[in-house]
């Protein structure tokens, strides 16, 4: 029972974190930190998975949503600035 | 104004329709129906620990095929969409040059990495992980590869031939289930084997592994045709 | 105390996320922004799923030593449910695939007109 407090004050935490996160990613003006944001919601988000046991879920969020959906998002802001210049 | 006031009013129904659904349910206490079958009858159907694996791989396996061919269908796609002509194929990302860091990480990594990866898509059916997570890892050391280096070329007919033979092999050991078990992606063709051991489970660990090898190949194209439309001006 | 059980918080966000996505992709203008808010949707709905799963003090669906080997009911009586799991597992990767093509499209958008402003795309307005 005092193990499920536990868990679910840190969800709630997280929970607020996440929400924060995501409307910055929404109304931040500068795209590196809108996508910077994106990728937090995501490794949050993988850890609620990790609380709801889905370690299977938590593994495939924190490599995909969070690590390469990222990487790609950076390499098309790389290409746009380099067409501004 | 009539704009901000109409998605106002899209998402104000979303809020009523939400709270609505998030007043009125209740918490499960118990598995019911098909979740319940699969919970009492998996580990002596299947074989397999994980009773996600055995969900994803043999229950829905036919999802599973689909998505991975919506998989390769995004990857063709977007080297379709990216293709760099001639001139800019043999020209050379200009880059500030990495650090000496990421470069030795990347040299003593990425072999760890590509073991990792395959670790977790071999156990996939004892221990969380599988197909999806493992080939994710594999292409996160492709990743970490090209950000170490960005004018290495991947070989990319090493990943052609890796993607294709894991797709046929995927099909292949499919219609091996209809022909000697019970059915398409049946995996009790070959015998289950003590439960828990590396090597149980039927035809699981096969059918995962290729699925990782086919996802980790997919990915890693969509890096690598990402990373060489940075050549193109 | 009901109100304290996580199915229900990660529910709870899992909405809220819902909501903050469809209000991004109806309200910002830069093609960019519209498809982070797209991933963020995604998110939400991801979470949605996996919490309609969740039952309050079991364990993962794995069974190894921490779920009594075996026995039938056991079995039923201490895991959480696999199916939506297993659904989100594959909505996570064809997810990803998904941004990959949508950041495609906006590369080539831009290099059509040089501009990310959905507004400038109207050739087909009339």
């Amino acid at each position: 029972m005092n193990n499920e407090l536990i868990y679910i004050i840190l969800a709630l935490g997280i929970g607020a974190l996440t929400i924060i996160m995501a409307i910055i990613a929404i109304l931040n003006k500068k795209l590196s930190i809108a996508v910077v944001a994106a990728g937090v919601v995501s490794l949050f988000a993988s850890i609620l998975y990790l609380f709801m046991s889905a370690p299977d879920v938590a593994m495939t969020e924190a490599a995909i949503g969070s690590g390469l959906a990222t990487l790609i998002f950076f390499y098309v802001l790389n290409k746009i600035k380099k067409y501004n210049d | 104004m009539i704009r901000n006031f109409l998605i106002g009013l899209v998402l104000a129904s979303f809020v009523y329709i939400f709270y609505n659904l998030y007043v009125s349910y209740e918490p499960k206490t118990e598995l019911t129906g098909i979740a319940a079958h699969y919970a009492e009858q998996g580990a002596k159907e299947v074989g397999a620990a994980n009773l996600v694996t055995a969900v994803v791989v043999t229950y829905r396996g036919f999802d599973t095929m689909g998505e991975v061919t919506i998989l390769f269908l995004t990857a063709s796609i977007i080297g379709f969409f990216l293709k760099l002509n001639k001139k800019d194929e043999k020209k050379v990302i200009i880059h500030k040059g990495t650090s000496e860091l990421l470069v030795t990480s990347a040299q003593l990594l990425v072999p760890i990495i590509f073991l990792f990866g395959v670790y977790v898509f071999i156990n996939g059916h004892l221990t969380p992980g599988g197909g999806f997570q493992g080939g994710a890892i594999i292409a996160s050391g492709i990743a970490l590869l090209i950000m170490a280096n960005p004018n290495k070329e991947i070989n990319h007919h090493a990943i052609l031939w890796i993607e294709s033979i894991s797709g046929i092999m995927f099909v292949i050991i499919g219609l091996l289930g209809i022909a000697l078990a019970g059915g398409f992606l049946d995996n009790r063709f070959i015998s289950l084997g003590t439960f828990g051991d590396l090597f149980s489970a039927g035809a699981i660990p096969l059918i995962y592994s290729f699925i990782g090898l086919k996802v980790g190949a997919e990915i890693s194209n969509i890096l690598n045709k990402y990373q060489k439309s940075q050549k193109e001006s | 105390m009901e109100y304290l059980n996580l199915g229900k918080i990660s529910l709870l966000i899992g909405f809220i996320l819902i909501i903050i996505g469809f209000w991004g992709i109806l309200s910002q203008k830069n093609i960019i922004k519209i498809i982070v808010s797209f991933t963020i949707l995604d998110t939400g709905i991801n979470i949605l799923i996996v919490s309609l799963g969740y039952i309050k003090g079991r364990t993962a669906p794995i069974i190894d030593a921490s779920v009594p080997q075996l026995a039938d009911h056991n079995v039923l009586n201490s895991i959480v449910d696999p199916v939506p799991q297993a659904l989100v597992l594959t909505a996570i990767v064809i997810g990803f695939g998904v941004t990959a093509l949508l950041l495609a499209y906006a590369m080539k958008l831009f290099k059509a007109k040089r501009t990310l402003e959905i507004n400038q795309f109207n050739d087909l307005k009339w």
